[in-house]
């Protein structure tokens, strides 16, 4: 974590941009810029103010945005519900859908079935997820007029205006991670389908489901959880298209706002966070790989 | 007599439903609209960023303010009066003017918010040179004791656009001008929701019950602020084509300032109008950096200003002719101050005249550092076109792409152009900015105090000095053409024409204000 804090503060600072500049807008005078930099600590030495940030961090204060007149921490915490709700709804969705589908693929290898499941992944790849979104907007919310157009509604608002408007972008993103990941299940199946020990369960005369959940898919599991994982990582931090496709105020919103702006504390602080994110995850992925695999041991 | 009973007794019952049954409600009307970016500051002093502006023009009010003709009103000023001399403007507020949090609106907050205005404002600043003292009279009474006549008193305290000196109460009005204001209590017909403004997501505001509009209609930033709305939401969305969706699906109200290339969609949907609501527009102006070679020889400058023309900037950014016009004036067509004077010849594309001033300059090909920005859409065709015109009439030009925000850091630089500095960008302006010479940023040519470019030029200044000193209309009009005169001599900057955008709106809403800056008061929803 100290690494990334250096590196993120340095990052930053060495980049062009000052946001002395972009608070005082288009009608400020050189001196107005002067005065404003003064006024955010911007004019002392990077030594200083790297100082100062980190003092006050270790003190779980990651200061004031230099734009909102709002806590770092506040803002991010407005941040959070959106974020966690998309990624949740997009992984529930994922989940359901692309581990069967990968599983179905594997089983019927080489069938209509395997052709049509992987088709679709080369074309959730392959599409960009803002013509998924767009194309799912303009179905269903213009033509049809079933869901809305974009919004978020906090779960405490009503719950159904809070799934309504969860829908179009979880699925959205949901057609680039069932891609992944059904072809991800698809490859780990199928290397299991070959093994041994499924071979002597079929001989046992075990039907075919069980033997698909208890000896191929828990086996097949490990390189699926860790994709899945990456995948909640990458969905608290950086979707950043969805998020502005369907106006949602999540976390990778406030990232790009902030660093179009050259917020500093902003930026720094949810880089932190994200890393955060990002330790606990890959711990609770490899931790999971014990519960998975017994073989497998810290 | 059993029936007059009965019917006694029905008309008690119906009697007692009705005056027991509760009131109809009346369901509040929330006006949802789409600003052109989100609110991020809330101090319309700290910043002249557009959107704090238009914040301040729902929360606050002001003493004076521009009608639609672009005479200045009084607004909460109930009279005023000019001492022969004209060194002395008593100034009376209107009664019953009351701050959100229910206080009186007196003079001594007026002063203060004069003061913080002034103190960041050019035009307060240049106002602030003829202002000998600000004495209290009474709670509802100051006056303003000038040390020389100027015609600025009225134009400036009724300035449109950014930085407009609004009104607030004298404790958040002490606030260092340089620090931004945590408090924001206003005396204006909305009441900005703290709690509810969420940033990134939107901004509430809801009508202020006790606001006392005046009794004059409407017109453009004067006249009568009636609420007639409860609540007013600046949603804020990112994507243009998201925000056209909401308001085709209905869940917005109002788009400010989609891209003209969305336009069309807005336009054949049953359930939307294009309002005008700005008829003065924009106007795109190309920046010279007077410091740097070899823009530090005025030849040179004016040699852009042949090979210049404004329909190649205006068709590449715009494109429909019906959202530009060509406007051969540094003062915006269709204002007081415009007239072509000075102009004639210029703007035409003579690539011929620009490269014999070239010539005569003795310019040595060094290249035009030419800084584009890529990410906003009324601007980015902008510098292209500047860069195939400038090598046409002679120049070499090094186009840099960058993010707008990365520009504006990089244009308050001094440094050599190819050391990190720049020699010229491209920007909009709003027309309300640029009404005359003292409010026109760019025409300040006051060597380092100037804006960005620093352009010195002592007869520039002593024709703003003038036109500041100036109360007679038609005088300040033949200063501000011999202003013009003098630009294209020593060449500031080059206006590229006007152009305008007009607002999507859902047929339903009603009363838009055509006004230089979007206000929300008028407005109707059905």
């Amino acid at each position: 974590m100290a690494v990334v804090a250096i590196v993120v503060f340095m990052l930053l600072r060495l980049t062009t941009g000052d946001p002395a500049a972009i608070i005082a807008g288009d009608n400020a005078t050189s001196q107005d810029v002067a005065a404003i930099r003064e006024r955010l600590g911007l004019d002392r030495p990077l030594v200083e103010q790297f100082v100062i940030w980190l003092g006050r961090l270790l003190r779980g204060d990651f200061g004031e945005s230099f734009f909102f007149k709002k806590q770092v921490s506040e803002l991010i915490l407005e941040r959070v519900e959106p974020t966690l709700a998309l990624a949740t709804c997009t992984i529930v969705l994922t989940v359901a859908l692309a581990i069967p589908l990968g599983i179905l693929a594997a089983w019927r290898r080489g069938t209509w079935l395997d052709r049509i499941v992987m088709g679709f992944s080369v074309l959730g790849f392959s599409v960009p997820v803002f013509v998924i979104g767009y194309l799912l907007i303009y179905l269903f919310a213009i033509e049809l007029a079933w869901l809305p157009v974009q919004g978020y509604q906090r779960l405490r608002d009503g719950l159904g205006g809070f799934v309504e408007r969860l829908i179009l972008p979880s699925v959205t993103l949901a057609v680039v991670f069932v891609a992944l990941i059904a072809r991800i299940t698809r490859a780990s199946v199928l290397e299991v389908l070959n093994a041994d020990y499924v071979r002597t369960a079929r001989a046992k005369g075990l039907s075919e489901l069980p033997v698909m959940v208890r000896h191929v898919l828990r086996n097949a599991a490990v390189p699926i959880v860790t994709v899945i994982g990456v995948g909640i990582a990458v969905l608290i931090g950086g979707v950043v298209v969805t998020e502005s496709v369907y106006s949602i105020p999540g976390l990778g919103r406030l990232t790009v706002d902030a660093v179009l702006a050259r917020d500093y504390p902003t930026v720094q602080a949810v880089i932190l966070v994200f890393s955060v994110v990002y330790v606990l995850i890959n711990l609770l992925v490899d931790l999971s790989y014990t519960f998975l695999d017994p073989r497998i041991r810290y | 007599m059993s029936r007059l009973r009965s019917l006694a007794a029905v008309v008690v019952v119906a009697l007692v439903v009705v005056v027991a049954a509760p009131a109809p409600t009346v369901a509040e009307t929330t006006l949802r609209v789409v600003m052109h970016s989100d609110l991020k500051i809330v101090d319309p002093i700290w910043t002249t960023a557009y959107i704090v502006r238009n914040h301040g023009y729902m929360i606050y009010d002001t003493l004076f303010a521009m009608d639609a003709k672009g005479d200045i009103k009084p607004q909460m000023v109930d009279k005023y009066e000019v001492s022969k001399d004209q060194l002395t403007y008593t100034i009376t507020l209107r009664d019953g003017l009351l701050w959100h949090d229910g206080k009186p609106v007196t003079t001594d907050d007026c002063v203060a918010s004069i003061k913080r205005w002034a103190a960041k404002d050019s035009m307060g600043q240049k106002l602030m040179t003829f202002v000998k003292d600000i004495q209290i009279v009474t709670p509802k009474t100051f006056k303003i004791v000038l040390n020389e006549p100027t015609g600025l008193v009225l134009g400036a305290l009724g300035k449109p656009s950014s930085n407009v000196p609004f009104m607030m109460p004298k404790r958040v009005a002490e606030t260092d001008p340089n620090t931004q204001i945590s408090d924001f209590t206003g005396s204006g017909p909305f009441v900005f929701r703290k709690d509810e403004w969420k940033p990134g997501d939107k901004a509430v505001y809801v009508k202020f019950d006790k606001y006392k509009p005046r009794p004059e209609p409407p017109s453009a930033l004067a006249g009568g602020k009636v609420v007639k709305v409860d609540r007013v939401e600046w949603k804020w969305i990112p994507d243009h084509q998201t925000a056209m969706n909401a308001l085709i699906a209905g869940e917005v109200d109002y788009l400010e300032a989609p891209p003209h290339d969305l336009l069309p969609i807005a336009k054949a949907d049953a359930n939307v109008k294009l309002v005008d609501v700005n008829p003065l527009g924009n106007q795109y102006t190309f920046r010279f950096n007077a410091l740097a070679r070899p823009f530090d020889n005025a030849t040179v400058r004016q040699a852009v200003f042949y090979t210049f023309n404004q329909e190649d900037f205006l068709k590449a950014v715009v494109g429909d002719p019906a959202y530009y016009k060509v406007c051969k004036s540094f003062f915006p067509c269709g204002s007081p101050l415009s007239s072509p004077k000075g102009m004639e010849g210029l703007l035409e594309s003579n690539f011929e005249k620009s490269k014999a001033l070239l010539k005569e300059a003795n310019y040595d090909g060094t290249p035009i550092v030419l800084m584009h920005s890529t990410d906003l859409a009324v601007l980015t065709n902008l510098a292209p076109v500047a860069k195939s015109l400038l090598e046409k009439g002679g120049f070499k030009v090094d186009m840099i792409s960058m993010d707008w925000q990365t520009l504006v850091a990089r244009r308050a630089k001094k440094d050599a152009p190819m050391a990190g500095g720049w020699h010229a960008f491209l920007t909009s302006w709003v027309a309300a900015d640029i009404l005359n010479p003292v409010m026109m940023g760019f025409m300040n040519a006051s060597c380092d105090k100037a804006m960005f470019g620093w352009p010195c030029d002592k007869e520039i200044e002593s024709l703003r000095d003038q036109f500041a000193r100036e109360t007679n209309p038609a005088k300040q009009k033949a200063i501000a053409e011999a202003v013009q005169v003098r630009e294209t001599q020593y060449p500031t900057h080059v206006p590229l024409g006007q152009w305008y955008l007009p607002s999507p709106v859902r047929k339903n809403v009603d009363g838009i204000i055509q006004a230089p800056v979007p206000v929300f008061w008028n407005v109707t929803k059905k």
